[in-house]
């Protein structure tokens, strides 16, 4: 096999290993984050449709916590976890859990400032109108919300595959693993510039879909 | 329908925002609520149109006490009354229809019968041919419209206006209180309506509350106060009216 051959076989495969573990990752984090930025958002006591002080108090607590540890060390801290939930400590699937961890917090943040911004004078005149808590949040703040949520969204998605880099130090595979193990521990400088310019074009691939799809929803209100 | 408020105290903090306001509030008429900024005005209609709920008191709907209404039933008694704000409030994410259908949705009404009533409702307000306009391309009268529109959508027997002009130029306001004149007609609604403008009263009122510092000083027909005013700020009121406009100039001017 030539060189070049070697280089696209090794990007290839390790570009579908990052595309698999940030896909992966954000869905779970949005499915975990989703709820609980909303539930930030709506529990505020200054701001909130229904103010629970307390529940806001302790889920903040935890959202800061979680994003105030460095994710390598969160990632060693989760390998139990991985074990449990997917049965190895190490490997792409296995990585998918401490990424999602990470980002659940980061995602709970990005929504509930995305819900915030909705004029509060608009959520009033629903509630005036007679709507429930439930059909504020699922009819008003998050439709009216949706081009702040679509760009909060993308940048996740932009940490994601950072994040994903370092998960490849740990073995999770994917692009940041082969350039450490190529370009650093055996001085392929040529593979590991090969796997930068594809996370390169792949973080700005996401940024271009994701402002496109942004201001799409700016232009139709 | 007739409300009536008894003894009405709602306080923020240290502010008496409204002080022990009670009043008539006539069935099937525009009653206007005048006061200068910070009067209370914004406050009083707040707790009527259940808003808000106040510290001591009571609002009634022709009988029913309706301030202390429990949450599922509040919701039910929202939605069969209609307010139109200063800031209109429209949803940005939906179109003029859409903004219009939104008090029917959350009622569950099926959509065929969402859609007969939203032409409806956009024929009613002339804009019969707006339904699928985005929000930011209409003007301000045009969006104003939309908003009454949308109040009215549930059939409410009361409709309420916080300060419904006071974002528009003289001609669209004046538009748009013919519409609400004419609605009110159409509908035999109760309207009541939040101004700090006097010539609002005097073009489309009926009867009149004047408030100040959270009390209502003076109260009754709009031709008896603008007759015999008693109270100071009512006179200073009226000192402050401009012109009646002119006659010829009384027509519709706002291109809808």
């Amino acid at each position: 096999m030539s060189d070049i051959q070697m280089i696209v076989s090794l990007v290839g495969a390790a570009t579908v290993q990052t595309i698999v573990m940030v896909f992966f990752s954000m869905v779970f984090s949005l499915i975990l984050g989703l709820p609980l930025g909303i539930l930030l958002c709506v529990t505020d006591p200054a701001v909130g449709i229904m103010p629970k002080p307390v529940l806001n108090q302790i889920l903040t607590r935890i959202v800061n916590v979680l994003r105030s540890f460095p994710f390598i060390i969160l990632m060693i801290l989760l390998f139990p976890l991985s074990r449990i939930i997917v049965g190895t400590s190490i490997g792409t699937g296995a990585a998918i859990v401490p990424l999602s961890i990470a980002a659940v917090p980061f995602v709970a943040r990005v929504i509930e400032t995305a819900l915030k911004e909705v004029n509060p004078e608009v959520v009033q005149a629903a509630r005036a109108m007679g709507s429930t808590n439930m059909q504020i949040i699922i009819k008003v703040l998050l439709p009216e919300s949706m081009p702040s949520l679509v760009a909060g969204i993308t940048l996740t998605v932009i940490n994601l595959i950072g994040y994903s880099a370092m998960a490849g130090a740990i073995g999770g595979g994917g692009l940041g693993d082969l350039a450490i193990r190529y370009g650093y521990q055996r001085f392929r400088t040529d593979i590991m510039i090969v796997a930068v310019i594809v996370i390169l074009v792949m973080v700005e691939a996401i940024q271009i879909i994701g402002t496109k799809i942004s201001t799409d929803f700016m232009n139709h209100r | 329908m007739h409300i009536r408020l008894e003894s009405l105290i709602h306080t923020y903090g240290d502010v008496h925002a409204v002080q022990n306001v009670s009043l008539d509030i006539p069935s099937n008429a525009i009653f206007g609520i005048i006061g200068r900024s910070g009067s209370g005005k914004s406050v009083l209609i707040r707790l009527i149109s259940l808003l808000e709920k106040p510290d001591d008191g009571a609002v009634y709907y022709d009988d029913e006490r309706v301030d202390d209404l429990p949450d599922d039933e509040l919701i039910l008694r929202r939605r069969r009354i209609g307010i139109v704000f200063q800031n209109i409030n429209l949803f940005n994410s939906r179109t003029a229809a859409k903004n219009i259908a939104y008090p029917l949705e959350i009622c569950g009404m099926p959509k065929d019968r969402i859609k007969a009533r939203v032409a409806e409702l956009l024929e009613l307000v002339g804009l019969a041919d707006r339904g699928n306009a985005q929000i930011s391309t209409l003007s301000g009268g045009q969006k104003q419209r939309i908003a009454i529109a949308r109040a009215l959508a549930n059939n409410p027997d009361i409709l309420f206006c916080d300060e419904a002009t006071s974002a528009l130029d003289p001609q669209t306001s004046r538009s748009i209180f013919e519409l609400i004149c004419d609605i009110q007609k159409k509908m035999n609604l109760t309207v009541v309506l939040v101004t700090h403008k006097m010539a609002v009263v005097r073009d489309v009122c009926s009867y009149v509350a004047v408030i100040d510092s959270g009390k209502v000083v003076e109260c009754g027909s709009v031709v008896g106060i603008f007759a015999h005013p008693k109270a100071d700020i009512t006179k200073d009121f009226i000192a402050d009216l401009p012109a009646r406009p002119d006659p010829k100039d009384t027509g519709r001017t706002e291109n809808v």
